[in-house]
C-alpha cells in the first residue's frame, strides 16, 4: 500500500501527479474464503478490515453486486454521535464513536471527522425532561453531553430562529461535543484500501443470488457473475436488501425497507458549523465543507426498494428546516436522493447468529447506521471471528424479538428515527 | 406521487390523503394466551417485505377514514390493484403464523 503523507503529496505534485497508484486491487475470486461478506457498504468494508487487521483472519473476501459504497454510505447525511439512551445502544455507538476518534491515523487516510457537536432541540416541556433524563443517562455511560438552555443554543447557532414566538419555540437542546461529521465516501474508501493492503479480495459487481447450505450449515455462496464461493462462514452486511438476502437462506427478519431521503442545497457561505437535530419538528441539518447545507428527516411510510422517495415526504422535511431556519426558504435545493434503509421494530440493529450454522447478519441499522460503521464492523468482525458473540454486540441477536428484550430506542433516543 | 384508488371512495386521490398501515393479511392469534413465544414474535414483528408484489394496507385517513388493501410492487412503486379487506380474503393466502420459520 502507498502510504499517503505530507512529503508524498509534495513528491507526487513534482511527478506531475502520475505515480498515485490504485488504491485497491480488483481481484477475481478465489474459490473459498474463511470469511465471505456480502455488502461492500462501510460496515462490510469495515468487518473486512477489522477481520483481517485486529483478529487475524486474512482469507477473507467481500462481495458488492455494485460499487462499493454506493449505497446507504454513501447517500446518508453523515452524522456520528452516541447520545444514545438505552445502556446496550450507548456502548454499541460510544464504541464507534471512539473508533472514529482514531480513525484517519488508523486507515492512513482522512476521513474529515469533524467533531464539531450535535444539538438535539427540544420543543416542548416533554421534549425537555426526555433530555434531560437522555443526558444523565448518558452520563452513567461516560458519554459526554450536556443541557443548554434557549440562550446557549442560540449563542452556538445565531441562525437558527430561537424566539419564543415560533410555534414550536426552542426550549433548549442536549448538546454532545464530541458527535459531528465525517466523509461518507472516504469512509469506505479508507476501509476498502486498508482491507485490501491486508489482503482482503474486494469483488465488486458480483451479485449473491443464494447461499450453499448443507445440513444446516453454509458451505459457501451463490454469486450471478462467479458462480458458487466457497466460505467457512458468511457474514450479510446488506443494509435495505437484508430482507431479501434471508430469504435466499429461507429465513425471514423483523425489518422492513422502506427510503430515506436526503437533499442538499447550493454551496453557500459558512452560516452553520454544528449539526442540529429536532426530533419534534422532524428534521436535521448541517453544513458541509463544501458549503451545501446537507438535510434530511424521516422515512417514507411505505416499504420499498426503489432508492427514491415522495414529494410530500421532501415538504415536509424541508417545513422542518424553514420552521428552524426562516432565512433558509430562499436558499435553492440541489440534489435529492434516497436510500433503502433496513427498520427494525426497536430502531436497534441485528447483528446476530441465525438458524443456519456460521451465516451471521449485522442489518437493521435503520435510519441511523453510518454513525456506527467502524463500531459495528469491529463487533461483527469479533463475532465472525470468534466463537461467540462480541459483548457489545450480544443484546442485539434476534432472539430479542421472542424474548422480548428489545432495545426501544424508538424516540427514546431523541432522534429522528 | 401515489395516486391510490381508494375502493369506498371510487376515486382516484393523492397519496397524502392515505397512511400506509402495513403488511396486509396479518393473522391475530385467536388465542394469544397459548401462544409460544416465537409464535407471537412472528405476528407482532416478523414481515415477508418483499422485493416485488407487496399486499399492504392503507387507510384513506384524511377521506373516508377507512381501511383498504392494495397491491405494489415495491422496487417500481406500481400499484397493480386496490381491493376491500374482505374482498378476496378467502383467495388472498392469509399469511399463517409460521414457526419454525426463523432465524435464531
Amino acid at each position: 500500500m502507498q502510504r499517503f503523507s505530507g512529503f508524498g503529496l509534495i513528491g507526487q505534485a513534482l511527478g506531475y501527479q502520475e505515480k498515485w497508484h490504485r488504491m485497491w486491487r480488483n481481484p477475481s475470486p478465489k474459490s473459498a474464503y474463511d470469511v465471505v461478506i456480502v455488502g461492500g457498504g462501510g460496515h462490510g468494508l469495515a468487518t473486512a478490515y477489522y477481520l483481517a487487521n485486529n483478529f487475524g483472519v486474512k482469507k477473507v473476501a467481500v462481495l458488492e453486486k455494485g460499487f462499493i459504497g454506493g449505497g446507504n454510505t454513501g447517500r446518508n447525511t453523515t452524522i456520528v454521535r452516541s447520545n444514545y439512551l438505552w445502556d446496550a445502544a450507548a456502548k454499541l455507538y460510544e464504541h464507534a464513536l471512539q473508533l472514529w476518534e482514531g480513525l484517519s491515523q488508523e486507515l492512513n487516510y482522512n476521513v474529515m471527522f469533524s467533531q464539531r457537536g450535535v444539538l438535539n432541540l427540544g420543543h416542548t416541556l416533554q421534549d425537555m425532561r426526555d433530555i434531560q433524563r437522555r443526558v444523565s443517562a448518558n452520563y452513567l455511560n461516560g458519554i459526554d453531553g450536556e443541557v443548554l438552555s434557549t440562550e446557549e443554543v442560540q449563542a452556538k447557532v445565531p441562525m437558527m430562529d430561537c424566539s419564543s414566538s415560533r410555534r414550536y419555540p426552542v426550549l433548549g437542546a442536549s448538546w454532545q461535543p464530541r458527535a459531528g461529521v465525517a466523509r461518507h465516501d472516504a469512509v469506505a474508501w479508507g476501509f476498502a484500501r486498508g482491507a485490501d493492503s491486508l489482503g482482503v479480495d474486494i469483488i465488486q459487481d458480483c451479485e449473491v443470488i443464494g447461499f450453499e447450505i448443507s445440513s444446516g450449515k453454509i458451505t459457501g455462496v451463490n454469486t450471478r457473475q462467479f458462480g458458487t464461493i466457497g466460505a467457512e462462514r458468511v457474514g450479510c452486511v446488506t443494509a435495505g436488501n437484508s430482507g431479501v438476502m434471508a430469504s435466499y437462506a429461507g429465513l425471514q427478519l423483523p425489518i422492513e425497507s422502506h427510503p430515506l431521503q436526503a437533499l442538499v442545497s447550493e454551496p453557500i457561505k459558512p452560516i452553520l458549523d454544528t449539526v442540529v437535530m429536532s426530533n419534534q419538528v422532524h428534521g436535521y441539518v448541517s453544513q458541509s465543507d463544501k458549503g451545501d447545507l446537507v438535510i434530511g428527516a424521516g422515512i417514507d411510510s411505505y416499504n420499498g426498494y426503489g432508492q427514491r422517495g415522495s414529494f410530500p415526504t421532501i415538504e415536509h422535511t424541508i417545513e422542518a428546516i424553514v420552521e428552524l431556519f426562516p432565512s433558509f426558504s430562499r436558499i435553492p435545493m440541489n440534489r435529492q436522493w434516497g436510500g433503502i434503509v433496513d427498520v427494525c421494530p426497536d430502531a436497534c440493529p441485528i447483528i446476530s447468529k441465525t438458524a443456519i450454522e456460521n451465516l451471521y447478519f449485522n442489518c437493521g441499522w435503520g435510519t441511523g447506521g453510518f454513525k456506527a460503521t467502524p463500531g459495528s464492523g469491529h463487533v461483527f468482525a469479533s463475532s465472525l471471528a470468534g466463537k461467540d458473540m462480541d459483548p457489545i454486540a450480544a443484546p442485539f441477536s434476534i432472539d430479542r424479538f421472542y424474548t422480548g428484550a428489545l432495545i426501544d430506542e424508538h424516540g427514546a433516543a431523541g432522534v429522528a428515527h | 406521487m401515489f395516486l391510490i384508488f381508494c375502493p369506498h371512495c371510487r376515486e382516484y386521490r393523492s397519496e397524502e390523503e392515505f397512511h400506509y398501515q402495513g403488511e396486509a393479511h396479518l393473522v391475530r392469534p385467536q388465542d394469544p394466551r397459548s401462544c409460544s413465544d416465537e409464535e407471537w414474535g412472528n405476528y407482532l414483528y416478523f414481515r415477508t417485505n418483499p422485493r416485488g408484489l407487496h399486499r399492504e394496507m392503507w387507510s384513506h385517513s384524511m377521506g373516508c377514514g377507512r381501511f383498504f388493501n392494495v397491491v405494489r410492487n415495491t422496487e417500481t412503486y406500481e400499484i397493480k390493484s386496490t381491493y376491500l379487506l374482505e374482498e378476496n380474503s378467502k383467495d388472498q393466502k392469509s399469511k399463517e403464523i409460521k414457526s419454525g420459520n426463523r432465524t435464531t
